[in-house]
């Protein structure tokens, strides 16, 4: 296979007709280009998605409390009820695999109204009451100071994390924040850290809004006693929260006497199922890419085959030339079957390398021009690049076979009598 | 070397199959220099297919050089061929695209001979032929003389035991004719076995042996007083 005189000869008979063999390999390459070209917007397209989740732990699920719609232990429907702190330790008892559970009590909302004051400055912002563990779950790079730490939840410390937009609304430019004092309805709290949100979920400004307190100095300075109104949960790696949360439910249920099937009472999202729901989106993404572009490709590897066959029937007399001088049908055959694999790969690298070209001059252009919405980094990666090799070889191979088999099916002697 | 006993060969043309050959006994001992006559539709060129292994017989038995011809499949036929026979056509069959050398050189290829050593050879049989300096040449810038000449090198080049040349002059003219036989004779002379086909009285006369073909069996068996091409040469 590797001996000079056949691949001298297999460069003599694709340059003997140029143009031919061009037009030929363009098939090949246009069905190879689209691929990459099909795939790399695709991964573009999911990393732009992907961007806005973040680095977010995204096993996880939030829950909070709505109204009950069940008469349940003599309890009427249409109950508002809360969940308690011992629900957490609860659920943390009775439903395994859990990695975090982390209650949340909070303030404010979106366009609430103003409720932190500083000096002069004031602002509407939402403040949680959380736990160390949130910054887990919800990643966010500490600027300055430092996150909440279980001291501070044991010692109910008044201290505020600021996020970097709650900074630029209440102090001046280059002024000292760790150390200032804050007043959230009322209570003061003492700066201890700013952070930044590294995820976005589709408006990164009021990321940037919020105030983590701790959740026991929270509950205390707003009069929440027991009362947890929001919970994020996340389970460990390896089991999915989509399939722990009905436990999770379950419990909080009989602890707060809610009809065992009444689902409208606890409120949810689940991050999972939401991502799993993109993930697969991008499945199909994939799927339609190579799909597409694999149909192009075979429209290429036909033109291959059909040429080959054309060169077969060219090269008859030859070929029966050939085996009167005693060549064996299986060196006719490898050598047409290296020939269809050899113009389809060359093809094939030229639709690679220019795909590759191509989609550096996008990622430059997106450079150039600033990130552009759900849009970012178009690639393949080396193991698109491998198996669309792969697929070549194969369709290279596939379309020598059938004209490499009627090489052979010719007697030499009917070969000898072509003109 | 040649041992053919009862021969039979039909074709098949649509309904009606058609006898070309109808019991051939024939054999042709080592260094021979056979000339096979007949006028077209003899059945002559059939018989060097068979001989050639290009075609199969129907009936009866073949063996060359003690091997019996018999039940070949393609690779086989093809070892053999390559081992045991060199073939000149009328129309030359090179190969265009490769040059003289090359051409020559492509029977010790398929015996897998080393790139080195079958380009010493080639040259060595085209020297033999007085092409030497043509080496490098394609064959559309050769002569039909010289083609033939070439592709009397690449038959030789295998060293094969019997020589078979199917109408070797029928495409030149009588001066171009004569050197192809003069060389012909001379490798005869070296001790090789060679069966031409022909139909013309001439050439068939500077064989040592004709054998006459018509409709299928063979009508006359004879030897003949060699005549050397070498005398109309110049």
């Amino acid at each position: 296979m590797f001996n000079k005189d056949r691949w001298k000869e297999i460069l003599e008979v694709l340059t003997t007709n140029w143009f031919r063999t061009v037009l030929t390999a363009f098939g090949v390459f246009w069905g190879i280009l689209i691929l990459i070209i099909l795939l790399s917007a695709g991964k573009g397209f999911q990393n732009g998605i992907m961007v806005d989740f973040g680095d977010i732990a995204t096993n996880t699920m939030f829950m909070w409390t709505q109204t009950t719609t069940k008469e349940y232990k003599g309890l009427p429907k249409g109950r508002r009820y809360n969940f308690k702190v011992e629900d957490v330790a609860a659920i943390k008892e009775q439903v395994p695999n859990l990695r975090f559970v982390s209650p949340r009590n909070q303030l404010g909302g979106f366009g609430g109204n103003n409720n932190v004051v500083r000096g002069i400055r004031t602002g509407a912002f939402n403040v949680y009451g959380d736990y160390p563990e949130y910054i887990e779950q919800d990643p966010m790079t500490i600027t300055s100071g430092r996150f909440l730490n279980y001291n501070d939840i044991n010692d109910k410390r008044k201290i505020a994390v600021l996020g970097e937009g709650v900074k630029k609304e209440l102090y001046e430019k280059g002024e000292e924040v760790i150390g200032s004092y804050i007043k959230i309805q009322g209570v003061s709290f003492l700066v201890v850290g700013t952070y930044k949100k590294n995820s976005n979920n589709g408006d990164g400004e009021e990321g940037q809004k919020e105030i983590f307190v701790p959740f026991t100095a929270f509950s205390q300075a707003f009069n929440r006693g027991n009362d947890v109104g929001w919970m994020a949960i996340t389970a460990k790696d390896g089991s999915s929260i989509t399939s722990l949360k009905e436990k999770v439910m379950d419990v909080v249920k009989a602890n707060r006497k809610i009809h065992p099937e009444d689902d409208r009472a606890v409120g949810h999202f689940d991050l999972y199922e939401e991502f799993g729901r993109v993930q697969s989106l991008f499945g199909a993404i994939t799927f339609i890419g190579y799909f597409v572009g694999i149909l192009v490709l075979l429209s290429g590897i036909i033109g291959v085959s059909n040429i080959m066959l054309i060169v077969v029937k060219e090269r008859t007399k030859e070929i029966g030339i050939r085996r009167a001088l005693g060549e064996s049908p299986w060196s006719i055959k490898g050598q047409i079957l290296l020939e269809s694999v050899f113009l389809t790969i060359i093809s094939g690298m030229a639709g690679i390398s220019l795909g590759a070209l191509f989609i550096y001059a996008v990622n430059a252009l997106l450079d150039s021009v600033g990130p552009v919405d759900m849009f970012l980094n178009p690639s393949v990666s080396l193991g698109v690049v491998v198996s669309a090799l792969v697929i070549l070889m194969v369709s290279g191979l596939l379309a020598g076979f059938i004209p490499a088999n009627s090489a052979i099916k010719v007697k030499p002697i009917d070969a000898l009598r072509t003109e | 070397m040649i041992e053919i006993r009862d021969l039979h060969k039909s074709y098949k043309m649509g309904s009606n199959s058609l006898h070309v050959l109808k019991g051939i006994n024939f054999s042709v001992q080592e260094g021979e220099l056979v000339a096979i006559m007949g006028s077209s539709g003899s059945g002559k060129s059939t018989l060097l297919n068979i001989l050639g292994m290009l075609d199969e017989l129907d009936e009866g038995t073949y063996s060359l050089d003690g091997v019996p011809i018999a039940n070949l499949n393609e690779t086989k036929a093809a070892n053999y061929r390559n081992k045991f026979l060199g073939f000149v056509f009328q129309s030359f069959n090179l190969i265009n695209y490769k040059n003289a050398m090359e051409n020559v050189a492509l029977p010790l290829y398929y015996q897998r001979v080393g790139r080195k050593e079958r380009q010493e050879k080639a040259l060595k049989y085209l020297e033999q032929v007085g092409l030497r300096e043509w080496a490098d040449h394609l064959p559309s810038e050769l002569s039909g003389g010289q083609k033939q000449r070439v592709a009397i090198a690449r038959a030789m080049a295998a060293e094969p035991k019997v020589l078979l040349a199917d109408e070797p002059t029928g495409a030149l003219d009588s001066k171009t004719s004569y050197e192809v036989m003069d060389l012909i004779q001379k490798i005869n002379d070296d001790g090789n076995t060679i069966l031409v086909v022909t139909h013309e009285e001439d050439i068939a006369h500077m064989c040592k042996r004709i054998v006459h073909l018509k409709d299928g069996v063979i009508l006359e068996d004879k030897k003949v007083e060699q005549v050397r091409a070498q005398q109309y040469v110049q």
